[in-house]
């Protein structure tokens, strides 16, 4: 049976391919900032760890468990913060909230193939679960949309 | 499949016509996503039959007073129909007497009700509370907070592989510390029918009480407290038919009597002064401030609906939906059920190999198919089953053999939209 759009879109083939095989994921040793964020709604959560001893993102790795589109989000992220100074990857993280939100375009090409999301309020919080956590890493930034 | 148009009402199968029985639910008519809605989230809420739509609706076009205060001819009705929905709850939970009905909100504010009045004035330092591995949330944290305020220790009877609570080590968790042993009828995560009445006698022998949550039990049919031997049972109406915001405890008279009131406030006190506050009696020392008048004409009607379908028939009906849909789940290659438990509510917890439950939810939602993926508000549950969450699927009354055969189905759709990630072989 056909599947139906909305569905296409949200499971893109880019978001299943870093579900099934995610970028940076596991331990990070030396790492100089880290927080975990979890999803009550279904009890995932997600560690971030930065290594960023100058102030700009060497590594960034993540660990836990959760759904595609966390997991495609947080692997996504971590490729998206290579060399970024961490002013800047908070402002990615604006961006990326923005885009989820229709307000602005994807800061990425990767990071578009969020846009399915859009459809589907309930998920949003998947889609931003590793971003809550880059930024209870780096300690800044305002509140994220937690749902 | 679900996207075949309505469901025909199926004969022969079922003890009853389930497809003109489907009428009487307002809800069922309606299509989610273009598709027709198959609604298999009843362990979360349970549609409401028109008879409650129309006895809230009632109690707002014509009883609309408030009970147990006016002199006029409202309020007496108004209060005859409330206290006349007290006697229901009481034959439907097979209580002794009316005043060890207490309205609630639900059977959160109920176990709370008990934790906090009885267990306040009952738990100490040094002393236990019981819950088990199987416990809804509701079940745990109100236990878990009067334990950590008044210095108790909380301990946990675990569950077994298939789901079962692991009644060989009740003895040894109970002790003469023990003063309360909570437990749930039904494992809301598994659908487990626990052995209550088990339970209770070993509890008693070591001097606790009793709380038992029956949330998911009623809307299965009517309980027998005496039976079950229980000190307190708690469930909410809407998991039974009922409205949101309603809800019965019932408590042994003997302990209600003397456990102290818990919120105070109008309604609930026979005079009051600066130097002293004289209680009204069972079970209204309880029932501070305006009851949910509504609701509880609600709960009437749905105790009045599920008697009249038979809890025998109903029963028969969900094992019937049970087994067809352990059998379709089970022959799907890349679904696995958690547990099986012998004596077992109709409903199912599994995974789709390699997808998440919250990702097979989406899917599901988008054939029409209403399912609960998530942790089920039972994460110690979770941490034993070594996952973070499960698909839940959970039947009712008005669900047809179609909807299950719908939700096999939709399962292939999330199988087409993420591959078939098995490890079954």
């Amino acid at each position: 049976m056909p599947l139906d759009e909305g569905l296409k879109s949200l499971y893109n083939a880019l978001i299943l391919e870093h579900d099934r095989r995610p970028r940076n994921e596991g331990p990070l040793e030396g790492a100089t900032h880290e927080a975990s964020e979890d999803n009550p709604l279904c009890g995932d959560e997600i560690t971030v760890r930065l290594s960023a001893p100058a102030g700009a993102v060497d590594a960034a790795r993540f660990e836990g468990r959760g759904c595609a589109l966390s997991r495609a989000s947080a692997s996504l992220m971590t490729e998206a913060l290579a060399g970024k100074g961490l002013a800047e990857a908070l402002a990615l993280a604006d961006a990326f909230e923005a885009s989820l939100e229709g307000r602005a375009p994807a800061p990425s090409a990767g990071l578009e193939a969020f846009a399915g999301v859009r459809d589907f309020p309930s998920r949003v919080g998947c889609a931003t679960l590793a971003w809550r956590a880059l930024r209870g890493a780096i300690g800044g930034g305002g509140p994220a949309p937690g749902r | 499949m679900a996207g075949s148009g309505a469901t025909p009402p199926e004969t022969g199968a079922s003890p009853y016509d389930v497809g003109a029985l489907r009428a009487d639910f307002p809800a069922l008519d309606q299509r989610v996503h273009g598709r027709p809605l198959v609604y298999l989230d009843n362990a979360s809420t349970t549609l409401k039959p028109r008879a409650v739509v129309e006895a809230v609706r009632r109690a707002f076009e014509r009883e609309c007073a408030n009970v147990h205060r006016g002199s006029h001819a409202l309020s007496a009705a108004a209060t005859e129909l409330y206290e006349g929905a007290r006697a229901k709850a009481r034959d439907f939970l097979g209580a002794e007497r009316e005043r060890e009905i207490v309205f609630v909100r639900g059977t959160t504010e109920a176990i709370n009700l008990v934790a906090q009045s009885y267990g306040r004035s009952s738990v100490g330092p040094g002393d236990e509370v019981l819950v088990t591995e199987l416990e809804h949330h509701s079940n745990f944290v109100p236990w878990k907070m009067l334990c950590d305020e008044r210095g108790a220790a909380l301990r946990v009877l675990p569950a077994g592989e298939g789901g079962e609570l692991r009644l060989d080590l009740l003895p040894g968790l109970l002790g003469p510390t023990t003063r309360v042993v909570a437990v749930s009828h039904v494992s809301n995560a598994l659908g487990t029918v626990n052995p209550v009445a088990a339970i209770a006698r070993l509890a008693h022998e070591a001097g606790a009480v009793v709380v038992v949550d029956g949330a998911q039990a009623a809307a299965h049919g009517p309980v027998d407290v005496r039976a079950l031997g229980c000190d307190f049972y708690a469930f909410s109406a809407h998991k039974a038919y009922g409205p949101t915001g309603a809800g019965v405890l019932y408590g042994r008279e003997a302990l209600l009597e003397r456990m102290p009131p818990w919120q105070g406030g109008g309604d609930m006190v026979l005079s009051v002064s600066e130097a002293k506050v004289r209680y009204r009696e069972l079970p209204y020392k309880f029932e501070a401030g305006t009851p949910n008048v509504a609701g509880a004409f609600g709960l009437a009607a749905a105790l009045d609906y599920l008697g009249g379908v038979g809890p025998a028939r109903v029963a028969a009906h969900e094992a019937a939906l049970l087994e067809r849909a352990t059998r379709a789940l089970s022959a799907l290659p890349n679904v696995r059920l958690f547990a099986a438990p012998a004596r077992r509510a109709p409903v199912v917890s599994f995974e789709v190999e390699g997808v998440h439950p919250h990702d097979v939810a989406t899917v599901l939602d988008r054939e029409g198919v209403a399912l609960r993926g998530g942790h089920h508000c039972a994460q110690p549950l979770m941490r034993r089953l070594g996952v973070a969450a499960t698909c839940r699927a959970s039947f009712a009354l008005y669900n047809t053999f179609d909807e299950v055969d719908a939700l096999a189905a939709a399962i292939g759709v999330v199988t087409e939209a993420f591959g078939c990630r098995s490890t079954k072989g």
